[in-house]
């Protein structure tokens, strides 16, 4: 195996250097990356936001097969368990509610996040309040249309004024991929305890665990240091 | 022989790994098709799985007496002559003196595909494992991930297209073999390399 090549050459390791250049970017990005996606975001807009890959952007997390699809004119909320009147709300007892705004980042424990969603809804706290708490009761069991995912909060996380039962959100009535028409949204929490197509709040002395809580996830899903922005209220 | 079992199990190992990967993560990642899909528990299962696995095939077919071939090869992606170099930093404007097994794009080409799947694999874990980095960490790796994702697809997509234009190099990632005239037009001493053959320090 003659070499026809002059020994005298050394090679260069291009391996080597493409490993560490790559690691390096890569650590660069995983170190400043939040804040490249908001300057993309913001370069480029929502709008072609969700198409560039390095711009803050929704992914939908469906748990079944499909998405329940819930006409407004059927949709209901079941408020149950130890109240002192058990409730079955229609859209618009709901828009009947002082409503609230909520401006704050949607993010998820996996990391990706968009910045600055705005919400519209009632305080659950208000919700609790037209049923009646009796005062046995210590948390709250939620339960969706897709027939699958549940989650829980206690009394105490329920009653702070940034977690609601949102009808709008982004400037307009929630769609049906995003857990339209009414999901929740506690906004101090990671996403998945935002529990779409709410279908039943039923006050309870202890709940079992979450859809998510299942896999492992925290029930007491708090965001550390989380970016939680402007909260604009109108009463 | 142009590759041999070992050399095409590491290649196809890896490429269906890959496929699937990008499989499960048109819906884990784009809204449009997570609406016709779902199943997210599943389908993230096997997206993670799949990228646990992926180093899997590299190494297997690497350590032990089968992986000669191989990793003659992976020298011969790391180590580049000085006019590949060139090649490359004259953004392929000057075409390298000698000829090597693989030209320098095809060079790139790999090391990119190894060094993407140690970054994906990194970025990957520390999104599954969020009870053990900062949130702000896991933004950031979800955005690695994302774009790199996207340089991968584009770059596999020309990987396929530039293979499926020839036709000869095609076959003999199924096959393992050349004809002796494709040899001959590609100056290929390696073409009689046995596995006794110790690896030489550059070319053949």
């Amino acid at each position: 195996m003659g070499e026809p090549r002059a020994s005298h050459e050394r090679p260069t390791r291009v391996g080597r250097r493409v490993l560490l250049a790559m690691i390096g970017a890569a650590a660069a990005g995983v170190a400043f990356g939040a804040r490249a996606q908001n300057a993309i975001g913001n370069v480029v807009g929502s709008g072609l936001g969700g198409l560039v890959p390095g711009a803050d952007r929704f992914r939908i997390y469906s748990i079944t097969s499909s998405y329940p699809d819930i006409p407004r004119s059927t949709y209901r909320l079941k408020v149950t368990g130890l109240v002192t009147t058990s409730l079955d709300l229609t859209l618009d007892d709901l828009m009947a509610m002082p409503r609230v705004e909520l401006v704050k980042d949607f993010q998820c424990v996996t990391g990706w996040r968009v910045p600055q969603v705005h919400w519209v809804g009632v305080r659950l706290s208000d919700v609790l309040n037209a049923a009646g708490v009796l005062p046995s009761a210590k948390m709250l069991a939620f339960a969706s249309y897709d027939g699958l995912d549940t989650e829980s909060l206690t009394m105490s996380q329920a009653s702070r004024p940034d977690v609601i039962v949102a009808y709008e959100m982004l400037g307009a009535a929630i769609t049906r991929e995003h857990g339209g028409p009414v999901r929740l949204y506690v906004a101090p929490m990671f996403g998945y305890k935002s529990i779409k197509w709410l279908s039943e709040i039923k006050v309870v002395e202890s709940a079992p665990l979450g859809y998510w809580e299942h896999d492992g996830f925290p029930a007491d899903a708090w965001i550390n240091g989380s970016l939680q922005r402007i909260e604009k209220s109108l009463v | 022989m142009r590759f041999d079992v070992a050399q095409r199990l590491a290649h196809w190992g890896t490429a269906t790994l890959f496929l699937v990967l990008i499989a499960t993560a048109l819906p884990l990642y784009l809204p449009a098709v997570a609406q016709f899909v779902g199943r997210r528990a599943l389908v993230a299962r096997v997206h993670l799985w799949a990228g646990v696995a992926l180093p899997a095939p590299l190494l297997g077919a690497v350590c032990g007496p089968w992986g000669a071939g191989l990793r003659r090869d992976l020298r011969r992606f790391n180590l580049w002559s000085a006019s590949e170099v060139r090649w490359l930093t004259t953004l392929g404007r000057r075409r390298p003196a000698l000829r090597d097994k693989f030209n320098p794009g095809q060079k790139l080409n790999a090391l990119f595909i190894g060094a993407s799947i140690v970054v994906m694999l990194g970025t990957g874990l520390t999104m599954q494992w969020y009870a053990v980095v900062a949130i702000n960490l896991r933004t950031g790796a979800t955005f690695v991930h994302d774009v790199l994702a996207t340089a991968l697809v584009i770059v596999i997509v020309g990987h396929v297209a530039v293979a499926l234009w020839h036709r000869e190099a095609l076959r003999s990632i199924f096959t393992g073999k050349v004809s002796a005239a494709w040899a001959e037009r590609h100056g290929a001493p390696w073409l009689t390399e046995t596995p006794n053959d110790s690896v030489p320090s550059n070319s053949h």
